[in-house]
Formats: structure tokens, sequence, C-alpha cells
């Protein structure tokens, strides 16, 4: 048995990122999108069968999926929380199309929300990393990225330069998608480099910034989904790693668990990632996506750098990478960031890029970043 | 050394013979009786073959720094009077990595690859942390 071109995307709502913490409280921006992707989908909310959600940092609590169905007022047959962190997202795609194929339900509502609040009600820490990690200061993401990039740095030569590529690059769709919290101003590697250095060698303009937002998007079978107005968004591929928690202890800094999710997703596609019309790489920082396109295959190990350097990865370029503006640009609200590129994903082969909209895109790759790179969820999407 | 306010840890039963050898300013870490791998950070079983079978060892405390990132702005609120600081994962000569600071030395004499040694910071009466110096 095989999910291949079982289920599809058929609608999606995502809640345009905004600075500040808002009005709102995660339930609600998650009752906002899931109306607006039911709609969306050409469904009414008794349609749905199916929940796949994450958690939301500033309303913790177990017992998630449950909170959810209960303010939404619906009544899964199937129902779960993902939780791969930034993977999340993708993460829900394939395991919608599994359980709608095991006939467990026929439409699944995947949605997150996340509200930048004042005081983060932050789930604990592993109490590993705890011990062991923060005492050193060693404390979140930041860091953690900043000791790849600079392994990567040393291995393979990586420069600054190249690492704030992806982020001009990636400026450049933003600039063409309203919703993004950074899309009014385009910037030059100049612009990077003379950023703050957080933790170097990462700058501030190569590391995503929190904010308050959330997405939504429809999963049913793909036969289901032709009765939708939109052009069905085929799961063609999917695959998924895992395998350490703090980086310390990754088997490499480098070569990443992309390596094996990506290559399991294009044999299930039975396609080569130089068949992808666009990509949408998780990019929690500039570093994030030259490992993610090393180890995808769109480029040799170690040749990302100079893969960033010598194409143009905005939307109209030969490499349309991030078309949303990728969360550099857009912003990370919470498991919606990991949200954006899935839906930027369906958008582009719906074909409502609009403005940013890649030309004859029918087909495309996503993946899903949870942690310190720890998880990894690929999918390749075609109409 | 009474208003440390850094993040400190908190062991457990599995874990308190690793700071109690630090507080003696040694390094001790795991290895498994049953397929001989070291083994950090402290477990109950082996990482690899699952044999809860682990013994202390005292090891020699020298590595090598696998990669670095100067902290600019402060990860923790805490440690903004630290800034610039190294935070490093060092190789040990036996094997495991291992989470650290790198002191006495300054940032940009930092390189990946050098040689260094474990250098123990007493930060509390209780706590003795593991950092790494050049050796």
């Amino acid at each position: 048995m095989s999910i291949k071109g079982k289920a599809a995307i058929s609608g999606f709502a995502e809640m345009p990122p905004q600075k500040g913490a808002g009005n709102i409280t995660p339930l609600g921006i998650i009752a906002n999108v899931a109306r607006e992707a039911i709609a969306d989908a050409g469904l009414e909310k008794s349609d749905i069968d199916g929940l796949l959600t994450g958690w939301a940092l500033s309303d913790y609590s177990v017992l998630w999926p449950s909170v959810v169905a209960d303010y939404l007022q619906i009544r899964p047959s199937y129902f779960n929380q993902v939780e791969l962190g930034g993977a999340s997202a993708a993460g829900m795609v394939w395991r919608a199309a599994a359980a709608i194929e095991a006939g467990m339900c026929n439409t699944v509502l995947c949605v997150v929300g996340d509200r930048r609040a004042r005081a983060r009600q932050m789930p604990p820490f592993p109490s590993i990393e705890a011990e062991f990690d923060a005492p050193y200061g060693l404390i979140a993401a930041n860091p953690g990225y900043a000791l790849i990039a600079q392994r990567h740095k040393y291995e393979y030569g990586t420069t600054a330069e190249q690492m704030a590529k992806v982020a001009v690059d990636q400026r450049k769709s933003a600039c063409q998608n309203p919703s993004a919290l950074f899309g009014n101003k385009e910037i030059d590697i100049d612009d990077v480099l003379n950023s703050r250095m957080i933790v170097d060698p990462l700058h501030l303009l190569e590391i995503v910034s929190p904010c308050t937002g959330g997405g939504a998007f429809i999963v049913t079978s793909t036969e289901r989904a032709k009765d939708g107005p939109h052009r069905p968004v085929v799961l063609l591929g999917a695959g998924e790693a895992g395998g350490h928690s703090s980086i310390t202890h990754a088997r490499s800094l480098t070569t990443s668990l992309v390596k094996p999710a990506a290559e399991a997703a294009f044999d299930m596609a039975g396609v080569s990632p130089q068949d992808m019309d666009f990509v949408q790489p998780y990019d929690c920082y500039t570093i994030t996506v030259i490992v993610t396109l090393e180890d995808a295959g769109f480029c040799e190990k170690g040749e990302g750098g100079r893969f960033v350097e010598d194409h143009d990865l905005s939307y109209a370029g030969d490499f349309p990478c991030n078309t949303h503006g990728g969360q550099l640009s857009f912003g990370q609200p919470g498991l919606a960031g990991g949200m954006s590129h899935v839906i930027e994903g369906a958008r582009q082969l719906m074909g409502r890029g609009e403005g940013r909209q890649v030309k004859d895109a029918s087909i495309g790759y996503v993946n899903g970043n949870g942690g310190i790179m720890a998880e990894q969820c690929s999918l390749v999407l075609g109409v | 050394m009474g208003d440390y306010n850094k993040p400190l840890p908190h062991p457990n039963e599995i874990s308190q013979p690793f700071w109690d050898a630090a507080k003696r300013h040694e390094l001790q870490i795991q290895r498994c009786h049953t397929c001989g791998t070291h083994i950090f950070y402290p477990r109950e079983a082996c990482s690899e073959c699952l044999a809860a079978d682990l013994i202390w060892i005292p090891v020699s405390g020298k590595g090598k720094l696998y990669s670095y990132t100067i902290a600019q702005a402060p990860t923790h609120p805490a440690f903004a009077d630290d800034v610039p600081y190294v935070i490093a994962i060092v190789e040990l000569e036996e094997g495991p990595h291992i989470t650290t600071n790198l002191v006495g030395c300054q940032p940009d004499q930092v390189t990946i690859g050098m040689p260094v040694v474990a250098s123990f910071e007493d930060v509390s009466a209780e706590m003795t942390l593991v950092k790494f110096r050049p050796e």
C-alpha cells in the first residue's frame, strides 16, 4: 500500500503574520483560519471528520487536539497532535493521507495558530538539554544553528555572503506577498552583513522573527478533491526522518536528516529533485536552506553556498525558493511558520500565486524542519 | 559565587556521578560494559546496544573543538554580562560530543579542530561546570 497520489490539499487559509501579540488567542486564530480553509475547499464544517493540529507556545497544554475539537465543535473520527516542531505541518499532510487511505476518515482539517504572547508559557525544555546544554548558554534555536553554520563554513568554505544571499533573494519574493511581515523593502547582501551579529556567524537578518499568525489546510481523497473549487494539490511523495534532540548529539552537524527524508519522498513520487518547478524549504535561518538544498539533492554536498550564489532564488528566478518570502521575510508565527511552506506550495500549484506565481508550476518540493535540524519531513506535491 | 543566576544543572540519580566528579575537577563519562561504547550524556542504558550495563570511568579531559559560536547577543538574559562568549561542542578523545564554553581564549583566536582540555569552573558551593580551554 502506498499513499502516493491518494490524497490532495483542496483548500487553505492563512492569517497574515503580525508583529504584536494582537487581541486574539491561538484558539481564536485557529477558528478563523479553519472557517476560511473549509470555505476555500468548498466544504461545510460538517464535512470535517479528521483533525490534525499542533501546539501553541502561548497556550500550551496537554490534550490539545481535544481542546481544538471542542473549540471548533467538530467531532473527528481521527484526531491527533503532530509534534515535530517546525516539521509538524508537513508531517500532517502524509498523516492525513494515510488516515484517509486507511479508511479512518474522509476529510482532515490541519490547523495551527500561535500568538506572540508577552508572557510566553513555554513548554519545558527536554531535561537532558536543561542539564547539559542550558548551563553553557546553548538555549533555544539561535546558537544551535550557529554551530551548524560555523561547521559548514569550516568543512566546505561556505561564506557569509552566500548565506546572506538566501535572505536577499527570498526578500524579493516577499515584496510580492502582501501578507509578508517584511515585504516592504528589498535588501542586499550588505544589509544582511551589516545587520547586528547575534550568534556568530548568524546576523539578525538571517534569523526568523517570532510573530502572531496561523494557517490551515484541508486534506481529502484525490477523488473528492476533484469536486472542489480548486485544482487538487496531490501528495505524490513523503518522507520523514529523526534521531537526535540536542544538536550536540546529532550524528553530523552538516549532513542533516533532510537526506533520508527527501530521498524517501522523491522515491515515493518517482521523480528527482531536478524535476521540481519550485522548492519551499523550511528556513528558520539562512544556513537551514543551504543544508536542506544540499541534502535534498539539488546540488552536491558542500556546494550549497555556491548553488545559492549561482541561482536566482526569487519567484521569477531560475530556482524559485520560498516564493512567499520564506519565514525569514514572512515571519514565524509558531508552528504556522512551518505551515507557510506547505500552503505556499499548494498556492503555487493551484495557480493562485498572483504577483509571485511561478510560471507553469506543476510539481514542487516542500520541507518541514523541527528543532535543531531534528525533525525532517519532505513532501513532493503536484497537480 | 553566591549570586550566580545563570541556568544550573539539576542532576538526577543517573547524572549525579558526572557532577560529583566535576566538583572534584575530574571528567568522568560512562562506558558500556557490554559493547565498550563511550557514552555521554549520562544514561541508564547504552545508546548503541541498549544494555543496562554502564560503568563510570575517568577520561583524559582532552579533545578537539568540533564547532563553536560566539554569542554577540545573550542567548539567555542571565548571560548578558558575559557577551561575547563562546558556546562550543567539544569532541572528546574518547569519542562523545559535549556542550561547553571555551574559556581562556580570545573569541577571534578560536578555530575548529584546536586541541582543548577540560577546565572546571566552580559556579556555586554545590556546582562545578565543565568548560574547556586551549590545551
